[in-house]
Formats: C-alpha cells, structure tokens, sequence
C-alpha cells in the first residue's frame, strides 16, 4: 500500500518555490493497477519520481507497507529502490548493452544474485515478454513496442513489489499500446503487483487501470474508480480528458441537442445491463418515442458499459425513468 | 630512379629518420597513456560536479574547470617553456624523449577531460534517471552506464587528444624534445634540408592519418546506436 500523507513538492527557480505537488493526499492499494492522468506540466510525472524518490518530496510522508520512505538513508534508499521497477516514455534502455545484459543490469547492480541465478532469470523474463530470440541483439536493432518490453523485463528483473509507468505508451502506435498494455495487466494480475501509470490518454486508464485520480495544476482535483469517474465525470478537467478520448467535440454535442426535441437524457449501463433489450421494452410499456443522439458501447477494464444520449417525446416519461431504473441503468437529465 | 631519389633526398639519413619515428611513437603513445589517465577522471568530476548532475558542486566544479581552461589557454610552445623546471623536478631532465612527456601530458590531459565531459553529457538524461530508479550508487551508475554510454565519444575523444598530442610533440622539437619535430628543426629549418622538411612532415601527415583511421574504426565497431 502507497500512503501520500500532505505530500508536497516545490521546486527553487531563482530564488521563489515554484510549486509542482499541492499537498496531497492519497492511497494506492497493493494489487492494483492505478491511473494518474493529467495535460503535460500537470504534476504527473513528479508524483510518480515521489514514490520511488528520484524527487525527494519537500513536505509531507511516503508511507510505503506502512513504512515511512523519506527518512531513508542512501543505502536504505537503494535497497527499497530495486523493490520498485520503472519504465519509461523513451524506454531509457542502455544502448550499448544487448537485450539479455539490459535485462540482467538491475540484478547486477544489486550485487546480491550469482550468475546462474541471473542467467536463469534473463531466460525466463526473456520467455515472459516474448523476446526470447532476441536476447543477444542491441536495443537499436529493435521496434518500439519490443524496447518496451525489454524496459518491462528489465524492470520486472528484481521481483518488485511496485512497477512505475512514466507514460510508458505515449511513444507507441495504438496497435503497440494494446499489447504492451495486456502484458502489463498479465503482470498485474498474475504477480499480483501494483502498477502505477501515468498517462494523458484516457484510453489507457480506461483499458487497464482499476482506479485513477485526475491531475490539473499540482493538484489532485478527482479520484476514484474508473467506472465512476469515467462515466460520471465531475470536474471540468477530467471531462474534457472524457470527451477527447471519445472524440466528442463539446460544442458540436451542444448543437445536436439543441436541435433535438423533448427531454434529453443520459442513460449509462454497466455490465450485464449493457447486453439487456431494455430500450424497446421501455418504449413500448411508456408509451415513450426515444430517438438516439449518440452513443458508445466499449469496456472499462474487463466490464462492458453503454452510454447513449436520448430524446425523449410523448408516453409516461415517470414510468420510464422508473423502469431504467430498476434495471439499474443511471440515467442522468439532461434537459 | 634510384639516383633521382638519392639526388632529390640527399640529405635524408633514413636510419636517423626511423628513429626519430619510432621517438615520435613513444612520445605520443606515452604522454596519449597519460593523458587519459589523469584526463578521464577530471573529465568524469567535470561532469559529475557540473550544474544538475549527480554530485552538483558548484566550488568544485568552478575550480576544475578554472584550471583545465588555464592549461588549454597557454599556448603550448610556451607551456613546453613554462614546465622546464617541473619537468626537471619530475624526471631529471627536460630534453628528449622523456623530458617531452610532462609538458605534453599537461597540454593533452586538460583537453582530453573536456572532451570526456562533452561525451558524457550526451548520454541521455533518462538513461542515468533508469539506472538511479534501479538503484545504483554513483559509483555504479559512472562505471555501469555512463563510461560504457559515452564508451564512442570518449574514443573519439582519444583519437582527437592523439592527434593533438602528434603535432605538440613535433612542436617539443623547438626545446630538444626528440623525435620528428626535432628532426625538422634541427636539418630542416636549421640546416635548410628541405629534403628532409618535407620528409617528416610527409611522415607525420601519414602518421595523423593512420591514427584517424584507427580511432574511426574503433568508434563504429563500439557504436550501437
């Protein structure tokens, strides 16, 4: 578990503290994989360097396992360091190390694994990520989405109880970031280890991540569980990471509405609810007429959901509200 | 032909000239061993030191750098006069083969450290933010990533300071340094044999190619970018 208790981080620019963290609180559970979204310059990646402390935070407690990680001495420090693996944007592999000894460089530094051991390990990692037969190529000679992988095996490589991902997708193609993002879930999943993902897509906190918080200006400004905060968005900054992960043009939607006649809605289903024939049911004991101004089907993590914007005309609009109610469809007024 | 050649070189006394060679050799492979020896180092503080580096020290860094830039400022023939006394001091002599080390190591050292710190900080920022997230010492981030990072630039580095230190070894010949430049001075300029001018010159010319030439291999074999 990574307890933030007022952590806060400034930064000295000629003289003034520039503020990077407001103090925040904050609570990552062990097992989980958790978001942090935010517009570049939003404190995201300075978070993030503050679990591992690359950024020695200014104010404030970094519990870990309930242990508190700022008084750490430099020893100390290293030690918990190679308990949490990172990988990065640029991949930030060693260039003049092969694809085996990249992999094998934490366990070496560690200084406390004999060569078999290590060997061994580089083997099974290799296997893991599916570059066995690249093991003796160089990092150059390798795609985006393999370096990656390569980073994750390298990160993996001191059984970590902790993995960093400091936008880890940003430089991939979509196809690439689907991949690396199910073998980050596998990991998540099968070693039970907690993943912390920073990230400006959406998409990515949609596919993997189990909660997220919403980062604008230093400042925590919405946290939860992605279902919530991506179905109900409440602040306007994570609304509009929302709409652009939909491509929905805010103003255009406006104008569509506009247009529509009748009361607007929001319905929002969540599992099984997705798959039910609701709708036609509904119309049919209302007596309501239901027209579609838009809609998306599509998976938070492993759970279906649906959200459709209706307009609703004639009928008992009561007994339909009731009715997508009780089969517990949110349904949000918009007009 | 064989006349011709022994009319146009006349002067030329090729046993003298071989040895004056193979003195060049010594003097450049010598004070070239030197200079990276201290020069490495000084150029890794250089860079360690620097502004936003691992061990920042603003004084020592200030200080480091004010004396590397005062070596690299005196021009040499008069840092080869300057360090007479030293040279003295150190090896007993300031003449031949021996006496040119001092200077030219004084001369190749300071220059070599900047190129080393120039190389080191183009090893990219991430690598080294990689290698602290794993956590490695300082010593092992130096020895782990930066010199093997660097490992191109810094040979690049040696080939540079190599053929530097052939053209101030050539100049030590001004204070009875020995070798080729000696050579020149002495029959050369001294005794107007151009022959033989043009003889060592040619020598030398050969002898910059042959070191560029290495160093371009070794910089490609070691590249994996």
């Amino acid at each position: 578990m990574i307890v933030f208790d007022q952590v806060q981080k400034s930064y000295q620019v000629d003289g003034r503290a520039i503020p990077a963290l407001h103090p925040t609180d904050m609570t990552i559970e062990t097992g989980e994989v958790f978001g942090i979204v935010g517009h570049s310059g939003a404190g995201k990646s300075t978070l993030v360097r503050l679990i591992n402390l690359l950024e020695p935070p200014s104010g404030g407690r970094i519990l870990i396992d309930d242990e508190n990680i700022t008084h750490y001495s430099a020893s100390e420090l290293r030690a918990f360091r190679r308990k949490v693996g990172m990988i990065f944007q640029h991949f930030n592999l060693l260039s003049s190390k092969t694809v085996a000894d990249n992999i094998a460089f934490p366990m070496k530094l560690a200084g406390i694994y004999s060569k078999a051991e290590i060997r061994d390990r580089v083997q099974e990692l290799l296997a893991r990520v599916s570059l066995s037969d690249h093991a003796n190529k160089y990092p150059s000679q390798l795609s985006g989405g393999q370096k990656q992988r390569v980073g994750i095996a390298r990160a993996l490589a001191c059984r970590p109880t902790i993995l960093l991902c400091d936008e880890a997708t940003s430089a991939l193609d979509p196809q690439t970031t689907q991949s690396v993002l199910r073998l980050l879930a596998d990991i998540n999943r099968e070693l039970g280890l907690t993943i912390v993902l920073i990230t400006h897509e959406m998409d990515v906190v949609r596919r993997v991540c189990d909660r997220v918080a919403v980062m604008d200006a230093g400042r925590v400004v919405e946290m939860g569980p992605v279902s919530e905060v991506f179905l109900h968005p409440q602040h306007p900054t994570t609304r509009d990471f929302v709409f652009e992960s939909e491509s929905i043009d805010s103003e255009e939607m406006q104008e569509d509405l506009q247009k529509a006649k009748g009361r607007i809605m929001r319905l929002t289903f969540k599992g099984d609810a997705t798959y039910k024939p609701l709708l036609g049911s509904v119309a049919r004991e209302s007596g309501v007429d239901f027209s579609i101004l838009s809609g998306r089907i599509d998976h938070i993590k492993d759970t279906p959901y649906g959200q459709l914007t209706l307009s609703l005309v004639g009928g008992d609009l009561d007994v339909a509200m009731n009715a997508l109610k009780a089969a517990d469809v949110h349904v949000e007024v918009l007009r | 032909m064989e006349a011709l050649m022994d009319g146009l070189l006349s002067n030329v006394d090729w046993s003298e000239i071989g040895l004056a060679s193979w003195d060049t050799l010594i003097m450049v492979g010598m004070s070239l061993l030197f200079s990276v020896l201290i020069g490495l180092p000084i150029g890794v503080l250089l860079f360690l030191t620097g502004k936003r580096q691992l061990l920042e020290q603003p004084a020592a860094y200030a200080v480091l750098s004010f004396v590397v830039n005062v070596l690299r400022s005196v021009p040499f023939i008069i840092l080869l006069i300057v360090m007479i006394p030293f040279t003295v001091m150190l090896i007993g002599t300031s003449l031949g083969v021996a006496g040119a080390i001092p200077p030219l190591v004084a001369g190749g050292a300071p220059f070599f450290a900047r190129l080393v710190e120039t190389s080191l900080r183009e090893v990219d920022r991430g690598i080294i933010e990689a290698t602290q997230a794993m956590g490695a010492s300082v010593k092992q981030i130096v020895f782990g990533a930066l010199l093997p990072e660097a490992l191109p630039g810094i040979i690049a580095g040696i080939t540079v300071t190599a053929i530097t230190l052939v053209s101030y070894a050539a100049m030590s010949g001004v204070i009875g340094g020995g070798g080729l430049g000696d050579l020149a001075i002495r029959f050369g300029y001294q005794r107007f044999q151009t022959d033989v001018m043009v003889i060592t010159v040619a020598l030398l010319v050969v002898f910059v190619q042959v070191l560029q030439m290495l160093g371009d291999r070794l910089v490609l074999h070691f590249s994996r970018k």
